[in-house]
């Protein structure tokens, strides 16, 4: 197991990383004009309230003893508290989790479908009018905007047809199935563009490798060369390429759920911003840019277990 | 790679084109949208804020090709209004981070040690954010608007061209023409830009265009959050976004604006993928 060995000393080398990952969401908020403590209670905090977040922050210290104050009280699991919710930021992210992931994941999925048989119909049919067809539409896709899209499936899918919700989250698995389906496919459809380009070129390096030629000496019919040996293979770096894109993704989820109303961290993000919510934006961009970096960590890992060949010690 | 200069092709420009349709339609379609945004208040049948009563939500037509939105304004006039803003958020989105890229690029790659592992640091720590939420997040602190977003811009956007920069510089420094331009006494910054910098841009110009889409689609998506172009002025995002309430009734205030970012930032993909040929440059 020593190619694993990576997930042990891996960490130490995010450390500079997270440093500069407080560092950024510290200095956001003492960037903002005005009295800090202020900021962190909203407009209508009392003269007591005020005076104790000035002692929990040390807003009277230097700001390099700010920062170690703003560290500990992170330490103790305490981001600030949101001005319009009234709870503890990390408390109501957790809230806010579970809805934007499942839209992350509904992209991905969705996206997959996608993009290996448009991908498959290119690499097999190279140089064709089928390729060319599929080369041009993921070039054009690529260039969609996300929020575009969702309103245009809404308008098809939701008023016109009337076969799913317009907006919200819903209760039941079901429902969120169901409400899941248009915010998946309005990323998917941007996202797949970008893998069917990458998913062709590795198509079609696998049919010209030995392990195809090899495959198809033994008698092998073409179908099954191509399903059992070229896809799996071109469908591993897909791992690293949706990793390097996560930060897209997360953009692209923080627009779609203002869009069909989804009430996850991008939502709350958003809100935030028009409600000058400082501590609620922090929280928020803090807590998506250590996803991102243990996201790019689990690809890593994903990576190395999917293909013996990979050692990234 | 061997890398030729874009200049030395020049005289054969009107074979090399009609040899790749690609480069012509991606150029025809960025040359449209900058005479339509030129000539505005040319082209526009209206004036693309003026309201209507009388002719709210109005179906295309032959007066209003577009249709017209829900404060009678015709929706044509306001897609090629929008066309300037946009090209403005795609031009000015990608000019300052290329330049500011460029140069950090430059100085870390030439100079490397301590300068190169500080700027490389930053990198990593920007990239650690995801773009449009560290975007939104600067923005907080200006306030929302246009130039909140350039300046946002600016200090987010630089990193891809420092890297790319960077990268070509590392290599560059250490070839002939460059030992040989130290070896003649010439000064650092002569070295730096006027002989490895020319030969590093070559990756960066392609990147530009697919950089230019990734920008009109923040800069249009931002707004669309009602947190960059402000109404009433006409920009596809804020129209897209003016147009959801009224999704039952009108589609075509939806699809118009729509349908001129996706055509757009066509044009910017296909002459991203010319370029890409044309200098040798593969993503």
């Amino acid at each position: 197991m020593h190619r694993f060995r990576f997930i042990l000393y891996r960490p130490i080398q995010f450390i500079p990383v997270l440093f500069g990952i407080s560092v950024i969401t510290f200095v956001l908020v003492r960037l903002i004009p005005g009295d800090p403590a202020r900021i962190i209670l909203g407009t209508r905090a009392s003269p007591t309230a005020l005076a104790n977040i000035r002692a929990q922050y040390g807003l009277d210290e230097p700001m390099w003893v700010q920062y170690l104050f703003f560290l500990k009280n992170l330490g103790a699991g305490e981001m600030g508290r949101s001005t319009l919710y009234k709870i503890d930021v990390l408390k109501l992210i957790a809230t806010r989790i579970e809805p934007t992931l499942a839209l992350v994941a509904a992209a991905v999925i969705l996206s997959l479908l996608i993009a290996v048989p448009f991908a498959a119909l290119s690499a097999r049919r190279q140089g064709r009018p089928t390729d060319h067809v599929v080369r041009i539409v993921s070039t054009a896709g690529i260039g969609f905007p996300p929020f575009w899209l969702g309103v245009m499936l809404i308008i098809l899918f939701s008023v016109k047809l009337g076969w799913l919700p317009v907006s919200g989250y819903g209760n039941t698995l079901g429902e969120k199935i169901q409400h899941l389906i248009l915010p998946g496919l309005t990323i998917a459809l941007s996202l797949s563009a970008v893998l069917t380009r990458s998913l062709r070129a590795g198509m079609i390096a696998g049919l010209k490798s030995d392990v195809a030629t090899a495959a198809r000496a033994r008698g092998m019919p073409e179908n099954i060369v191509f399903w059992r040996h070229v896809v799996p293979n071109a469908l591993v770096p897909t791992v690293n390429l949706l990793a390097i894109n996560i930060g897209w993704l997360i953009g692209g989820t923080v627009v779609v759920e203002s869009v069909f109303a989804i009430p996850g961290m991008g939502q709350l993000l958003v809100r935030g911003i028009f409600t000058r919510d400082y501590m609620v934006v922090q929280g928020v961009a803090m807590t998506f840019a250590v996803a991102t970096v243990l996201i790019n960590l689990l690809a890593d890992i994903l990576t190395v277990a999917l293909d013996p060949r990979v050692d990234l010690s | 790679m061997i890398r030729r200069s874009a200049l030395s092709l020049a005289p054969t420009w009107p074979r090399y084109i009609s040899r790749r349709p690609m480069l012509a339609v991606g150029a025809g379609i960025l040359a449209f949208f900058v005479l339509i945004a030129i000539f505005a208040p040319i082209v526009a049948p209206f004036d693309p804020i003026l309201q209507d009563p009388k002719a709210r939500l109005q179906p295309p037509s032959f007066a209003h090709p577009f249709g017209t939105d829900n404060f009678g304004r015709d929706v044509l006039s306001r897609v090629i209004w929008g066309a300037r803003i946009d090209l403005q958020i795609a031009l000015i989105g990608v000019l300052f981070p290329f330049l500011i890229g460029t140069v950090i690029g430059t100085v870390a790659g030439f100079f490397g040690k301590t300068i190169d592992t500080v700027f490389m640091r930053i990198v990593d720590i920007i990239l650690a954010f995801p773009f449009l939420v560290l975007m939104l997040s600067i923005i907080t602190i200006l306030g929302p608007g246009l130039s909140s977003f350039y300046i946002a811009m600016a200090l987010v956007g630089w990193i891809s061209y420092a890297r790319l920069i960077r990268a070509q510089i590392l290599v560059l420094k250490t070839q002939d023409f460059s030992v040989a331009a130290e070896s003649l006494g010439f000064s650092r910054s002569r070295i730096m830009f006027r002989h490895l910098l020319p030969n590093a841009l070559a990756g960066s110009l392609v990147f530009v265009m697919s950089d230019a889409v990734l920008v009109l689609l923040n800069g249009a998506a931002i707004s669309y959050l009602g947190l960059g172009v402000q109404p009433p002025t006409a920009e596809w995002g804020v129209m897209v976004a003016e147009a959801q309430g009224f999704i039952t009734q009108a589609w075509w205030i939806t699809l118009f604006p729509g349908l001129a970012i996706v055509t757009l930032a066509f044009g910017f993909s296909l002459l991203g993928d010319a370029m890409g040929d044309l200098l040798g440059v593969h993503e």
